[in-house]
């Protein structure tokens, strides 16, 4: 199985991104990671999906979502020429005695505290899905609490936008 | 209330008409919904009533222009909208209420989903402040259907009405046809709005592509001009495009055999010299065997199914594939594509006559002469044939070739699912595009009698015959009171053979004969629960029967002569006939038997080029899918 990221752009309406979500279940796919979100037209919607997936079943996945009457226009983003972010709050055990440590790899990783508790602190780490899981690793030993992480949003590198091109195929 | 002194209600004509002056309306929603069908020229409406959907009957009642059937069940109904559309090329149009009233629908719209039949299913929703409480009679009808349609819609605002409506027509019957189904909220139908037509139509991901690419037809047309043994497979896109005659022309213009698939019958003539006949399953051993030793299958709107590909994996494993279809998603979706077309039938296949016709007149003509002969050879050494029963015993088959003699060409044939499926496909000889209605892709049964129904609606002046088994017909055959009561005249001949037969025949070839629940009691050992006669003649239907081969002739004519009632005639055919040839489920289409445990008896040249296992022993096929 190899990852693949999809940016689907679609009408911005109620009910696509079930019709969206039933095209990979019923075929078996799990979706590893989604994000949706308005673009900056408020009428079109973005959906970041990354789906676990041999090469000739996402082919015809992608044919199925451009048959889809809402969906504008579907794009793969391989790693390479894109840029991929996901955020993470990751609630860690932190008390007199270890606090300083974790702040500090919170320094080392770039990411930065947003609350903080007697025995706790919550930390907001952005990036790339292989830094956060670094992060994650060296926050284990001090025993992580709760984590919470958002789809992976993803966009292609240089001047060109998908959405514009999408505007004008309409 | 402030308004003491209304006015009496208009007219939808009379509203329409001012419609067409272009001044939006004053109307309730209910009315906008009757005006948008009056103003897309719906004709006939097949549907029952209900709480939510009840606003919209009261305008229809007035409406003239716009016919509402009243049917039995809901499944009926999309049955009904599936066999108008599919016999007059129209959007059919069924209407349900909200919860069970729409979830009745839901195997119609499965069905027209796998055979691209263009309908549109309006339901009525509980009102829009009860949506998601579980209110009476309310089901998520949206979201169930999502699947099973080409696009839905739930619309709880009344100004949407005409827009969406617009929208739903346009998506049925454009571009790949399929289902399409409208839910409207009651609230919707009963408020205030207004309405004006044309409505805008917004669709801006809908954009099918009907004309082929110029540089595909050229490279298509050099590998017809360099194949060997071409083969045009020839699927339902033709029919649902209307290319018969654009397809009769480039079989004259290359002489190239065609095979038809089973959605296909009568996109050419079964009396063409060059048509070999159905592939697939229990397709004509000259149709399989053309497609298995092809080195180009030339596909037209087929989808290389597995009833017609048998085991993929050794499917025509020495042809190139040219693949055109009006859905992208279809090409290479089961057997990769040597040269993609996406476009529409008739359009690839003008644009194809032009492109071969040049490298014809630039002396680039390719030579099948030599296939052309092989495939008549099969075509001839292995008709279809079939075994009588046993004493004075009734033979299907028989029955389904007389049928065809006599009712002739230019009537409809409409059936159900199971072994009078295949034995209609087989032995009706179709010489036009629909006049062969079935249930291809889902393999519904109860199709026949509510399709043959709707057909009849769209062609009043042609004879409609539901060719039917006695399994199938028990799960439909309620719409005879529709028949009866609103003079829709159509013929059903119930195969009756006291069986569900195609699972029965499954279980005499894989299941060492235990007939596990199979036996219908139809007519077998003298019990007829029902008796259909009876049945026939409690519905105010005619009611005949027919046990002797002598008497098939006189009852078809009887049964031709009345035109102002439905007519049913329970054929009584031996119960341990099977549908012939047949290629068991999973296996190599060159394993394909014309009798239990019988290959076809090849020439040497031809034993050769296909290795045929002696003792292929069909019973370790692992038996997948029954009909």
């Amino acid at each position: 199985m190899s990852q693949h990221t999809l940016s689907v752009l679609v009408e911005n309406k109620p009910g696509v991104l079930a019709r969206i979500a039933g095209l990979f279940s019923r075929r078996g796919f799990n979706i590893h990671s989604l994000a949706v979100g308005e673009t900056e037209h408020e009428e079109i919607s973005r959906i970041t999906v990354v789906v676990d997936v041999e090469d000739l079943p996402l082919e015809q996945v992608t044919k199925q979502l451009n048959k889809l009457v809402e969906v504008l226009k579907v794009v793969e983003l391989d790693a390479a020429s894109a840029v991929q972010r996901q955020v993470m709050l990751i609630k860690v055990r932190a008390d007199a005695a270890t606090r300083s440590q974790v702040l500090e790899l919170v320094q080392l990783f770039r990411a930065k505290v947003v609350d903080v508790a007697t025995e706790s602190v919550t930390i907001e780490a952005t990036g790339h899905a292989e830094k956060l899981t670094a992060f994650l690793g060296v926050l284990e030993p001090y025993g992580v609490r709760e984590l919470v992480q958002s789809g992976i949003v993803a966009i292609g590198r240089g001047p060109r936008s998908i959405t514009d091109r999408a505007l004008r195929g309409a | 209330m402030s308004e003491t002194h209304a006015a009496p209600a208009p007219t939808p004509a009379r509203l329409a008409e001012q419609a067409r002056a272009k001044a939006p309306l004053d109307v309730t929603g209910a009315q906008s919904l009757v005006l948008a069908l009056e103003a897309l020229e719906v004709d006939t409406v097949f549907g029952i009533p209900g709480g939510a959907i009840l606003p919209a009957y009261d305008p229809l009642l007035d409406s003239v222009k716009v016919r509402h059937i009243l049917v039995r069940h809901e499944q009926g109904a999309g049955h009904a909208a599936e066999g108008y559309a599919a016999a007059t090329g129209k959007v059919g149009v069924c209407m349900a209420t909200s919860g069970p009233g729409a979830t009745n629908l839901v195997t119609a719209l499965a069905d027209a989903h796998m055979d691209s039949v263009p309908i549109v299913a309006i339901t009525g929703q509980v009102a829009s402040a009860s949506i998601g409480t579980d209110a009476f009679q309310e089901a998520d009808i949206r979201g169930i259907t999502m699947p099973i349609t080409k696009h839905n819609y739930l619309v709880t605002n009344p100004a949407d009405i005409p827009r969406v409506l617009a929208e739903a027509f346009h998506i049925a019957a454009t571009g790949r046809p399929g289902p399409v189904l409208v839910d409207i909220s009651k609230d919707a139908l009963q408020s205030r709005t207004s309405f004006a037509w044309p409505p805008r139509i917004d669709l801006p991901g809908y954009h099918p592509v009907t004309r082929p690419h110029a540089k595909q037809i050229r490279e298509a047309s050099k590998l017809i001009a360099a194949a060997e043994r071409p083969v045009l497979y020839v699927g339902g896109g033709v029919i649902r495009a209307d290319a018969s005659e654009e397809l009769r022309q480039f079989v004259e213009l290359t002489r190239i055999p065609v095979v038809t698939t089973l959605m296909a019958r009568g996109a050419l003539p079964d009396s063409h010299e060059l048509h070999l006949g159905m592939p697939g399953m229990h397709g004509s051993v000259a149709a399989v065997t053309a497609l298995q030793k092809s080195d180009l299958l030339i596909t037209l709107g087929a989808r290389f199914d597995d009833r017609v590909t048998g085991q993929l994996s050794s499917f025509a494993t020495g042809a190139k594939v040219i693949h055109a279809d009006i859905d992208p998603a279809e090409i290479s979706k089961n057997r990769h594509a040597d040269v993609p077309i996406v476009g529409s039938c008739k359009d690839v296949l003008i644009d194809l006559i032009a492109s071969v016709d040049a490298d014809i007149d630039a002396g680039r003509a390719g030579d099948y002469s030599a296939w052309r002969a092989r495939t008549a050879g099969w075509k001839r050494d292995f008709p279809l044939g079939w075994t009588e029963g046993e004493g004075d015993t009734l033979a299907p088959q028989y029955v389904l070739e007389r049928l065809s003699a006599i009712a002739g060409p230019e009537a409809v044939y409409v059936a159900g699912v199971g072994q009078h499926q295949m034995w209609a496909a087989q032995f009706v000889e179709y010489e036009r595009p629909r006049a062969w209605l079935n249930s291809g892709g889902l393999g519904t049964m109860g199709y026949a009698v509510p399709a043959a129904m709707g057909a009849q609606v769209g062609e009043p002046d042609r004879t409609v015959w539901a060719i039917d088994g006695d399994g199938c017909f028990q799960m439909t055959n309620q719409e005879l009171a529709t028949c009866v009561i609103n003079n829709i005249p159509i013929k059903v001949a119930v195969i009756n053979n006291s069986s569900l037969g195609m699972v029965r025949q499954w279980q005499s070839l894989f299941y060492d004969k235990r007939y596990s629940n199979t036996d219908l009691h139809t007519s077998a050992d003298g019990q007829r629960i029902p008796d259909f006669v009876k049945l026939a003649d409690a519905y105010g239907c005619v009611g005949l029967r027919c046990e002797r081969p002598e008497d098939v002739d006189e009852t078809i004519r009887q049964a031709m002569e009345i035109t102002d009632r439905p007519v049913v005639v329970d054929f009584v055919v031996h119960r341990d006939a099977m549908v012939w040839p047949m290629v068991a489920a999973g296996v190599s289409n060159d394993l394909i038997q014309v009798a239990k445990d019988t290959a076809p008896q090849w020439d040497r040249e031809e034993s050769e080029a296909i290795p045929q296992s002696e003792d292929a022993d069909h019973s370790d096929a692992e038996p997948i899918e029954e009909n």
